[in-house]
């Protein structure tokens, strides 16, 4: 696409939709987001980086293929469903860690295996539509 | 030979000692369980597995399995350590290695499990590695379609065998083999003739049965230790073991003893004469060991001690000289560069040691005294005499085994003894690791010979037990029992064989001549696979046009029919139509989708079209806002956002529709889609008219704060209640895409390569 004012505007909006995709992601426990629309929105983000600079370049600013990136997304997400063998529980049981306390109310933040599942789902989500988007532009 | 390397390269590699060694060791394993099955206490370990569905990973170590495991894993030591000296320097030896230990292991469970699906499981991952081992030699074409011959009669059987297991275990209450065979037999329940279908179906095309014999012979397109492997103890002794597994619960009947006996019995006989009927020895030795596979089938049949022990004692015998037979194959060939029984000959002076575990082997299976092979005949002919079809199973086994002593005398004694014709090279004698498993082999053949006693009380009569589904008199394996009938047959045996072996020259020319007049069941097999393809082709044509529009009316009609047919049939009562409670911004999110809708119908743009379709998604997600469901709103409008973006650069690259192709097709469509739309604007009505049951919400507006820590229920459901479906989708979405890129990238790849061209 030709138009100045996009290709500018373009750079901006990239790095912007990026953050909030993240931003949905890490929110998406409580509040409205989550890996599937966070993943969604990183994909807009490089879309409208490709229309705007074409996909050569906006493969290169992903840097790592977004096959690979689809991919790893989902070997965290199925990690993430086996973390919990150890703990002996069943396939895909949450496992929480309270950090600064032993419960919900009393830690100061958690590290779980749900939001890395989320993260694998985001990654899937990211590189399964930039594989697609990425295709479709190339294949002229 | 191509499948073995020069004798001078390093063979003491990790992956050949380490799987011998590894295999060794559970040899010795297995070895502490003897007195305690010998006495009559069955090992049992459990794992769950899918506690839900009664399956776990039941592991039973009774007198029969315990027997196989000892023979695969001590076989399969020896196996290992000679395959790692003949395959020395082959630049895929490590695979070899490692398809060889897999198959090991798979067998191993095969024969210990005893949950019906567990078996199943192990079953077919045999028929897996075996596939991978028959077809090694993959640059060889004839090597690849043998294997996938193998792999195809023996998985269509294993899926047979699963239609039967299922069967058998819904029919019974439970998976547990050794539960079903301890509540006594099936016979004349409802489904036992079809369980026993199955199960045949699986047996008989494990163990290459007539008439699926014809993949066996053609598995001699692997390196010669796996043929000493899977035709000894393991692999098509699978089909004799599973008979011999659900031999309690399913013997007994009119039917079992007839077909067992007429297949066992016909494969026996048409076996021993294919074998005379060949030169090259592996061929040879291959369909003797179909013949031996018919033999024990026949045995199978019946349900007399002498008839059952005769099966056990002869699946160890054979077991034994076998492996040791075709190890013995390997290293003549590896000595002199052939396997033609017609040159080979005079080799005993430079191959001493061989020619002696030749001869062991060789004695045992032509049944000579005081070899184990002499008893396993005399237990044979007492266990024929008693069964039912007494008079059409001692003629049979008489033709057999005489015809066997003859092979015997053809594989063991002329190449050694025989006049030399011209060889490929000069004859040596095979190093240690090589001949270490046919000479271990041999002795074992004559030690248990001279101990019947012990053999009887450790191997043999545990296994009889385990197989009558109860203890074992015992006192019928024994060096010499006495003038009598079976002895006499005996005699008869050695003279008939004598006489066979002096003039096998004739009858094998006799013998090509029959054979090619018969029908060739092999050349029928590629006839039926090319059937099979063209069917396909035929069929994918008919119903693959390639024409989406197509796919989708059909998809759509069907829809359309089964919900209409729904509708029609049950009586769903009236409509009630609410307009109240709706406001100025509902109706003008409506007025926005149906005039999104009109515009996609009216246009002759595809870019407008699509545009217009954005709007209507955008109405829906809009909807969705009102109603509360922002995670449903925000994925809706980024999905509809994509969808845009995609089609547009899709469409970029595509004409403006055809007015009249458009025109052409208007009609039926237009109806269909009407209809479409009427019949889910009524479901929809009949939903919303239900009573909405809020329990599933009461749960997880409950549960996701108390349970899952989380406060927005849709994520919370997504990541931690459902998590399996969300992992399901994620791996469709990466398969969607991956299936999309491949076509992609591969028509682009494939114009490029046409440009090039032109």
């Amino acid at each position: 696409m030709n138009s100045i004012i996009f290709t500018a505007a373009a750079r901006l909006l990239v790095a912007l939709l990026f953050v909030f995709s993240l931003f949905m992601l890490l929110r998406g426990h409580h509040l409205p987001g989550g890996g599937f629309i966070g993943g969604l929105i990183g994909a807009v983000a490089f879309i409208v980086y490709s229309l705007a600079a074409g996909p050569a370049e906006a493969r290169l600013a992903l840097r790592i293929s977004p096959e690979v990136i689809a991919m790893v997304g989902l070997g965290i997400a199925l990690l993430a469903g086996m973390f919990s063998f150890f703990m002996g529980d069943p396939f895909f049981t949450g496992q929480w860690y309270w950090v600064g306390g032993d419960s919900y109310e009393t830690s100061v933040f958690s590290i779980n295996t749900v939001l890395v599942f989320d993260i694998g789902v985001y990654l899937v989500v990211l590189g399964g539509i930039l594989s697609l988007t990425y295709a479709f532009e190339e294949e002229t | 030979m191509a499948d073995h390397s020069d004798p001078n390269a390093p063979w003491k590699s990790v992956s050949g000692i380490g799987t011998s060694a590894i295999t060794a060791l559970l040899f010795v394993f297995f070895l502490q369980y003897l007195p305690g099955v010998a006495a009559g206490d069955p090992v049992r370990w459990v794992i769950p597995w899918i506690p839900s569905l009664d399956v776990n990973l039941t592991f039973w170590i009774d007198g029969l399995s315990l027997m196989f495991a000892l023979l695969i894993t001590g076989i399969g030591a020896m196996v290992m350590l000679y395959a790692a000296k003949y395959l020395a320097g082959h630049p895929q030896y490590d695979r070899f290695a490692l398809y060889l230990f897999s198959f090991m292991l798979s067998m191993l469970g095969l024969v210990l499990a005893d949950n019906l699906i567990a078996l199943f499981v192990f079953w077919e991952l045999t028929t897996f590695t075996s596939y991978l081992l028959i077809g090694f030699s993959h640059t060889d074409p004839k090597s690849r379609r043998n294997a996938l011959q193998a792999l195809l009669l023996t998985a269509a059987g294993g899926l047979a065998l699963l239609a039967g297991f299922i069967m058998l275990g819904i029919t019974q209450g439970t998976f547990e083999m050794s539960q079903i065979n301890a509540s006594g037999s099936l016979v004349g329940q409802e489904y036992y003739t079809l369980i026993l279908f199955f199960v045949l179906a699986g047996a008989f095309t494990k163990s290459a049965q007539v008439p699926f014999h014809f993949w066996l012979p053609n598995a001699m397109a692997a390196p010669t230790p796996v043929s000493a492997y899977l035709h000894s103890a393991t692999m098509v002794k699978a089909g004799v073991y599973l008979l011999a597994r659900t031999h309690p619960a399913l013997s007994g009947s009119d039917l079992w003893i007839w077909i067992l006996s007429i297949f066992g019995a016909v494969t026996a006989v048409f076996a021993s004469f294919m074998a005379l009927r060949q030169t090259d020895l592996k061929q040879t030795l291959a369909y003797t060991t179909l013949m031996a596979l018919g033999t024990l089938v026949m045995f199978l049949a019946g349900s007399t001690g002498y008839a059952i022990t005769a099966a056990m004692t002869f699946l160890l015998v054979h077991s034994l000289y076998k492996a040791g037979l075709f190890l013995t194959i390997g290293i003549i060939d590896h000595g002199t560069g052939t396997r033609d029984a017609n040159v080979l000959g005079g080799l005993a002076k430079a191959m001493p040691i061989t020619a002696v575990a030749a001869a062991m082997a060789g004695l045992a299976m032509a049944g000579i005294p005081p070899f184990l092979g002499f008893i396993a005949k005399e237990v044979a002919y007492a266990g024929a005499l008693e069964m039912r079809l007494v008079i059409f199973v001692v003629p049979m086994a008489l033709v057999a085994f005489a015809l066997m002593f003859a092979v015997a005398g053809i594989v063991a004694y002329k190449p050694f003894y025989g006049p030399q014709g011209k060889l490929p090279h000069k004859p040596h004698e095979g190093p240690w690791p090589m001949l270490l498993g046919p000479v271990v082999l041999g002795v074992l053949g004559l030690a248990f010979g001279l101990l019947p006693g012990l053999s009887a009380y450790y191997l043999i009569e545990p296994a009889v037990a385990a197989v009558m589904g109860a203890p074992d008199t015992g006192g019928r394996v024994k060096l010499w029992a006495g003038f009598n009938l079976p002895l006499l047959l005996s005699l008869v045996t050695f003279a008939l064989g004598f006489v066979i072996y002096l003039k096998h020259q004739a009858l094998r020319e006799r013998l090509a001549r029959i054979e090619a007049r018969g029908p060739d069941l092999d050349a029928g097999w590629d006839v039926f696979l090319d059937k099979f393809m063209a069917l396909a082709k035929g069929q994918t044509k008919l119903i693959q046009t390639g024409v989406l529009r197509q796919y989708m009316f059909a998809t759509f009609a069907v829809f359309a029919a089964t919900v209409l047919v729904t509708l029609l049939t049950r009586n769903v009562g009236g409509l009630s139509l609410g307009f109240a409670g709706l406001g100025f911004m509902e109706w003008g999110v409506a007025a926005l989708i149906v005039a999104g809708t009109v515009l996609v119908l009216l246009t002759s743009s595809r870019i407008v079209a699509l545009v217009a379709l954005g709007v209507v998604g955008i109405g829906v997600a809009l909807i969705f806002i009102m109603y509360s469901a922002p995670d449903v709103a925000i994925t809706q409008l980024l999905v509809e956002l994509l969808v845009v973006v995609l089609l547009a650069l899709a469409f970029l690259k595509m004409p403006n529709l055809d007015p009249t192709g458009v025109q052409k097709h208007s009609f039926a469509n237009a109806a269909l889609a009407t209809t479409i739309g009427v019949l889910t604007t009524i479901v929809l009505l009949l939903v919303v008219d239900q009573p909405f049951d809020r329990r599933l919400t009461e749960f997880f507006e409950a549960a996701s704060w108390t349970e899952a820590f989380g406060r927005n229920i849709v994520n919370v459901i997504l990541v931690d209640f459902r998590t399996l479906d969300t992992f399901g989708e994620i791996a469709v979405v990466i398969i969607a895409a991956l299936g999309a890129f491949v076509l992609l990238k591969g028509a682009a790849k494939a114009r490029a390569a046409k440009g090039e061209k032109e």
